[in-house]
């Protein structure tokens, strides 16, 4: 009996021990409960997941999509995208001048989320610690449309030279190396945010946690950073426009897993399920949908098979032409992603070119296609398609890369009787074959930054160098491309941009496949939720009804 | 025994030095790079990049660089998350990891040999064949499936838990139950067989003949005996469960070590890897250590090698 109590004591005394060791843990606030109260007194809190954790809430040193949701609430830029249209922000008016190459932009008496005034001067200073070499900021490469901006970058200009300057308190001059007419659409882009640099020259980590340094000009306010973990924003009081903002707080999760999110969500846990923040398990969409409870939005992204144009026989333009059009996009579309996905066959998303929902040719156009083949075989000198070597089509390792690669591997076979190999590899890995060209076909997604067409067509400008990856060149289409950075009349700058566009799609280098979407459940009674076109989220006019 | 530990000791630097070795060698030969992506950098940006993390240095250099920091306990910046250094994410992720774990094992432990007694003491009894079926279950289903049966039931359908994160104390019951699911069932098999074995044993019928009752005859003397196995299996397993495991973090989004332990190589985060395996080698060695001394105290027939010659 005595032994017994002791074995007792020693379990109570070693729980209490661990009990007492994490004693740091903070009371969960559920804020369920009152669910069925109207309108005023909804907790004007949202929670939404944000999957991983950001890899810098810097924005100049900013890369990514977690880093966007959570910077497009904290910081604002000269603009603000609403309804897909920039509109002022941070500045008040702007001048341009006639060949669209200088902007200068008048601020509005706006304040930082510590009482300091936002200044020129804090534009000037963030463009340029991003720029300057030394920082390693990987979007620098953005801030290339100012004057000197590439140069200074890459060490052959001064930082005076750089074409930004604060004339004043308020103030903001911008030159450009081209006249950009998508610009005002670039200054409401995370890398173009302005840094608080009276703070920013004191401590140069002060983008490494939340606390007195991280200070933002935005609608919302950062309040806690637990890494790995949770991201805490309160309404910033100090914002210009405070009187709009309706949400006093958001609390984002950082939950790397699918299921449990949708578990999450259907437990009251979440607010918003699903894109652009976190992801929908594929498997619970058609359900969903069933149910009426799924939102679709298209976005400027597209998913697109590469074609290697060095290695035979995909040398061949017929042949790739073949494997393009033997694509039945509607089916995969239908059966294998099941995200209302746009079949794609064009490459800009028809979010930039209406017209490019119906695309350049016809899907699953299997005669066409047949007729393609047999010109390519004889091109290449072969009696039958029996003759042509297996082709590797390759992906990175995930469920839905592979699934959508088995059935185009059974399209082809069944099309055109061409044999293809399947090859995944882990996403590092792949991505490197890609870059040096080992590869034959390669799959590969592919988002826009800012919301104009150049973001796709410029990706198969030059040969090396970029993300072309295909090894084609066309000197027509560059000249087009360049032609249209000079361009400034916008209509005639579109045109340009079509006939490169249909130069591509003659040629084929790559085999567009989808034009992306996002899905996501959320709260019957949150509105005002702003999704842009390029798939970032902001939540500045989002309520509780 | 003082010899035998820096012996131990010893040994263990040696191995230490040759996990960072090869880790480090097999990590640079894995083809792409930390930053390697669909947008690719310019390959001005990248240079800066890699002047900035030591990557355009000789191999060797970049080697003997990294004993050097290993020694002093400091890992470097990490590539994938700015601003945070790599012993900044294992002071942060391993108390999480820890406190999970140790849960898990308190969980383990007293659920594992209560079930496993009170399986042997009903020997072929209905007690006995629940036990076990609840043990085959408990080895049999992987820990992700029981950790989604355990959300739907506990969670969704009667709402006791939430369903997931880490805030407060009744964040952590679900994980941890799920973590413990495998340990329990086996420390129950292991004390269920040896407490049969010792309970045919001829001192437990003397110890009957001379009249003490069942409790204390279980007690006194059965379970000490009984318990070597489950101390021996202990030492991998708090090692292996102290540092966390990537599948229950990530389906129940816990900020623990055990994440960084796999994302840090898909991202070929470098000084992740490197100190997350140095740190979890550690680990591992020393509860190796830590359990072949407790088997010393535990039982005295067993001694440690190296204490005397000639027996």
């Amino acid at each position: 009996m005595k032994k017994r109590s002791f074995m007792l004591l020693s379990f109570m005394l070693a729980l209490s021990l661990f009990l007492s060791a994490c004693g740091g843990f903070q009371k969960g606030n559920e804020s369920a409960g009152e669910k069925g109260n109207k309108a005023a007194d909804v907790p004007q809190e949202l929670h939404v997941n944000i999957k991983t954790e950001p890899f810098s809430l810097n924005p100049g040193l900013a890369n990514d999509s977690v880093s966007a949701n959570v910077l497009y609430q904290t910081f604002e830029g000269l603009t603000r995208i609403k309804d897909g249209k920039p509109q002022l922000a941070m500045a008040e008016s702007y001048e341009v001048s006639k060949d669209l190459k200088t902007y200068t932009f008048k601020l509005r008496d706006a304040k930082w989320s510590n009482g300091d005034p936002v200044t020129a001067q804090d534009f000037e200073y963030a463009w340029k610690w991003a720029l300057d070499p030394k920082n390693q900021s990987q979007y620098a490469y953005q801030l290339y449309y100012v004057k000197n901006g590439q140069a200074f970058n890459e060490g052959k200009a001064k930082a005076e030279d750089v074409g930004v300057k604060a004339i004043d308190d308020k103030t903001l001059q911008v030159t450009l190396e081209n006249p950009t007419p998508y610009f005002l659409e670039l200054t409401a882009f995370y890398t173009y945010f302005p840094v608080n640099s009276k703070i920013a020259q004191k401590n140069p980590k002060w983008y490494a946690n939340a606390g007195p340094d991280y200070t933002s000009n935005g609608p919302f306010k950062m309040t806690s950073w637990e890494h790995n973990n949770k991201i805490v924003l309160e309404k910033n009081e100090n914002y210009w426009d405070a009187k709009n903002v309706k949400l006093t707080k958001i609390d984002m999760v950082m939950v790397n897993d699918n299921n449990t999110e949708l578990s999450m969500f259907n437990n009251g846990e979440l607010d918003w399920a699903g894109m652009p923040t976190g992801q929908l398990p594929t498997d619970s969409l058609p359900q969903l949908k069933k149910e009426g409870k799924l939102h679709i939005q298209p976005i400027a992204s597209v998913y697109m098979f590469k074609f290697n144009t060095e290695k035979a026989p995909l040398n061949n333009v017929n042949i790739r032409k073949a494997l393009a059009y033997a694509i039945d996009r509607k089916a995969i579309v239908e059966n294998v992603t099941k995200g209302e996905q746009i079949p794609a066959m064009a490459v800009v998303p028809p979010t930039m070119f209406p017209e490019n929902k119906k695309g350049y040719f016809k899907d699953n156009d299997v005669k066409k296609a047949k007729e393609y083949l047999q010109k390519g075989l004889q091109e290449l000198g072969l009696k039958d398609v029996k003759d042509l070597p297996p082709i590797t089509l390759s992906y990175n390792t995930d469920d839905a890369h592979a699934k959508i690669a088995q059935a185009v591997q059974d399209m082809w076979k069944k099309n055109l009787g061409i044999e293809v190999k399947l090859e995944n590899a882990e996403w590092a890995v792949y991505i490197e074959k890609l870059h040096s060209g080992d590869y034959q076909i390669g799959r590969m997604g592919w988002s826009g930054d800012f919301n104009d067409p150049i973001n796709f067509l410029e990706l198969f400008r030059d040969k090396k160098g970029g993300n072309n990856d295909t090894n084609w060149e066309n000197p027509q289409y560059k000249q087009l491309l360049i032609d249209s950075q000079k361009e400034t009349d916008p209509e005639k700058r579109k045109e340009l941009l079509k006939q490169a566009e249909a130069i591509l799609m003659d040629e084929m280098p790559i085999a567009p496949v989808y034009f992306y979407t996002n899905t996501w459940v959320q709260k019957d009674n949150l509105k005002g939720v702003e999704v842009s076109g390029l798939g970032d989220v902001q939540f500045k006019w989002a309520y509780f009804e | 025994m003082l010899r035998y530990i820096s012996k131990r000791l010893l040994y263990m630097l040696m191995s230490l030095f040759l996990i960072v070795t090869a880790t480090f060698f097999l990590m640079r030969a894995a083809p792409g790079g930390p930053f390697s992506s669909e947008k690719q950098v310019p390959p001005e940006i990248e240079k800066n990049l890699n002047e900035y993390y030591g990557l355009d240095r000789p191999w060797y250099i970049q080697y003997v660089d990294y004993l050097v920091s290993v020694a002093k306990w400091d890992f470097g910046p990490s590539f994938k998350y700015k601003g945070q250094t790599v012993n900044d994410l294992i002071n942060e992720g391993f108390p999480v990891s820890f406190f999970l774990g140790m849960e898990s094992l308190f969980i383990a432990i007293s659920v594992g040999i209560l079930l496993g007694i009170i399986a042997a003491l009903n020997h072929n009894k209905w007690q006995d064949y629940g036990a076990m079926v609840f043990a085959v279950l408990g080895i049999s289903v992987p820990s992700f499936i029981m950790a989604s049966v355990l959300q739907y039931f506990l969670a969704i359908k009667l709402g006791w838990f939430p369903v997931a994160r880490w805030e407060s104390l009744q964040h952590t019951v679900l994980p941890a139950l799920a973590l413990a699911a495998t340990p329990t069932a086996f420390i129950a098999r292991l004390t269920r067989s040896s407490m049969l074995e010792v309970l045919s044993n001829d001192y437990i019928r003397t110890a009957k003949a001379k009249g003490l009752s069942r409790r204390q005859i279980t007690v006194k003397h059965a379970i000490r005996n009984a318990i070597l196995p489950v101390v021996t299996y202990l030492g991998p397993l708090s090692a292996q469960i102290l540092t966390g495991s990537f599948v229950i973090e990530k389906i129940f989004g816990i900020p623990g070590l055990g994440s960084h332990f796999v994302t840090s190589i898909t991202n070929r985060d470098y000084t992740t890897i490197m100190g997350v395996t140095v740190f979890y080698s550690i680990l591992l060695l020393l509860s190796v250590l830590l359990v072949d001394i407790a088997y010393g105290f535990i039982d005295p027939r067993i001694k440690l090698a190296g204490g005397k010659k000639g027996e």
